[in-house]
């Protein structure tokens, strides 16, 4: 994404007609068949037609074993100088800013469920009274574009401890509260990693709207879709629930 | 014995020069996808152009979900790293372990190189099956130091945080991305000069296919395995 569309975005909301016809020319864009076109691939589905396809799916499934295996749940991500937070941070999300839904603070609440002992909904008041935790770190999107930010919150483990969750499940979900239902799940070893926080802050100062407030999860072990924004509810669980953006084929284990 | 034949590529070496051959092909189509998703130089309008690239239909995932087939081609990009992880891996330990390396690769002279520069220019520079002058030892070599820092520069980018120890040796995740733009360019480049030559000469090709060429023109190289 370039910054003029960028910015579009956050003027207008979203693309329009034009704006897709003039990206489609800018990136050279010829009718017709692509050379991906003709391995039948329509990148989405990711099409359950060709035969590649569930070859590929498979090798994604097989490398969601591999950054399991790599995955050190003691090695901290890199930090950085506070100088180095970006003071604006980049919007980006399936919907333009203007579409987010408004949440009132004092009348949210974060629903809990699954394998846990206590599944009394969360007030932003009382996840407040909870140690809080916060680093700078770099946020890196699946996309290839990275900044750094500084997020604080509540690390995900001191949570998962006071609502009594079952933390030999595999799975900890996420639903969110957004104009895309956007729903997301991590592997238990990230969840509980030291620097996974549900995040209240960003450079100190409480998130802002179109950033996810109430509460974001800020997981700097994995890429920038695996962080859900507008989080509602979180699920303990041992069933596999993959997420929105897993659903158009992007790898699920998203692992930094 | 004009018909005679003896083996010149062993297997190993036949295999793993094909696995790479197409892992570095898919790696590059589909890299060049993911890059115009974000290219690395922000200041320049410069995309590749999209039927170059591995990704599937780019109108319909536009369409469906806002993105340029990236889906698809991380898909691909993840798949086709095997391919040249392991033949290198494999390559790498057999070239060292068997002499490969010591025979074929090395050694290369400054003079050498001159000579071989002045037999160019004058045309007269030879490509015998099998034996390698200094300026293919020294681009053979680029080849293979250039691949691995291809396999380097993608563990930083694709786990940032676990291989964060190499990532310090080029410029954390962001030095990566250059890194892994520019050893993709360098790559790209040696195909072309590689099969340029051997348009150039094509009885190179065969023998790596059947492994196999004729002794005649092999022998007095002594380049036969």
């Amino acid at each position: 994404m370039t910054s003029e569309r960028i910015e579009r975005y956050l003027r207008d909301g979203g693309l329009s007609k034009s704006d897709v016809a003039n990206l489609q020319r800018r990136l050279f864009l010829k009718r017709g068949l692509s050379l991906g076109a003709l391995t039948l691939l329509s990148g989405c589905d990711v099409t359950d037609t060709a035969p590649v396809d569930g070859f590929l799916k498979m090798i994604s499934r097989f490398n969601d074993g591999v950054q399991a295996a790599l995955f050190n749940g003691e090695k901290l991500a890199p930090t950085f100088p506070e100088s180095m937070v970006a003071p604006t941070f980049r919007y980006n999300a399936q919907y333009g800013p203007e579409k987010i839904h408004k949440i009132n603070p004092d009348t949210w609440r974060l629903e809990v469920s699954g394998l846990v002992t206590d599944k009394t909904p969360w007030t932003l008041e009382r996840l407040k009274t909870l140690p809080q935790r916060a680093d700078v770190t770099r946020h890196c999107c699946v996309e290839g574009w990275s900044m750094i930010g500084k997020w604080g919150g509540v690390p995900l483990r001191t949570f998962l401890e006071k609502i009594g969750a079952d933390t030999s499940a595999k799975y900890v979900a996420f639903r969110c509260d957004d104009p895309i239902n956007y729903t997301g799940s991590i592997d238990m070893a990230s969840a509980r990693h030291p620097q996974t926080i549900m995040a209240l802050t960003y450079a100190d100062k409480p998130l802002e709207a179109i950033f996810g407030a109430p509460m974001r999860m800020k997981i700097p072990v994995k890429l920038g879709f695996k962080q859900p924004k507008f989080v509602s509810s979180i699920h303990v669980s041992n069933d596999y629930s993959g997420g929105y953006w897993e659903g158009y084929g992007y790898n699920w284990f998203g692992g930094l | 014995m004009p018909n005679d034949k003896v083996l010149l590529h062993p297997a190993i070496v036949r295999i793993t020069h094909w696995t790479w051959a197409l892992g570095v092909i898919l790696l590059v189509m589909s890299g060049m996808r993911i890059f115009n998703q974000e290219p690395v130089f922000s200041s320049y309008e410069f995309y590749f152009p999209v039927w170059l690239t591995l990704g599937g239909s780019y109108e319909d995932t536009n369409r469906l979900h806002n993105d340029f087939g990236l889906a698809a081609a991380l898909l691909w990009h993840f798949a086709a790293m095997w391919l040249l992880f392991v033949s290198l891996i494999v390559f790498l330990v057999y070239g060292f372990a068997s002499g490969h390396f010591r025979r074929k690769y090395w050694p290369v002279t400054l003079r050498e190189i001159l000579s071989n520069i002045g037999d160019f220019l004058r045309g007269k520079l030879g490509h015998d099956i099998g034996a390698r002058n200094a300026v293919q030892k020294l681009l053979y070599t680029f080849a293979l130091l250039d691949m691995t820092v291809m396999v380097l520069s993608g563990l930083v980018l694709w786990k940032p945080v676990q291989f964060q120890e190499i990532g310090r040796l080029m410029g954390d995740y962001e030095g990566a991305r250059y890194v892994h733009f520019f050893g993709m360019a360098g790559i790209v480049g040696f195909i072309i000069v590689h099969i340029a030559l051997t348009l150039l000469v094509p009885k190179v090709l065969p023998p790596m296919i059947t492994g196999r060429a004729p002794r005649s023109e092999v022998e007095h190289t002594g380049a036969a395995s």
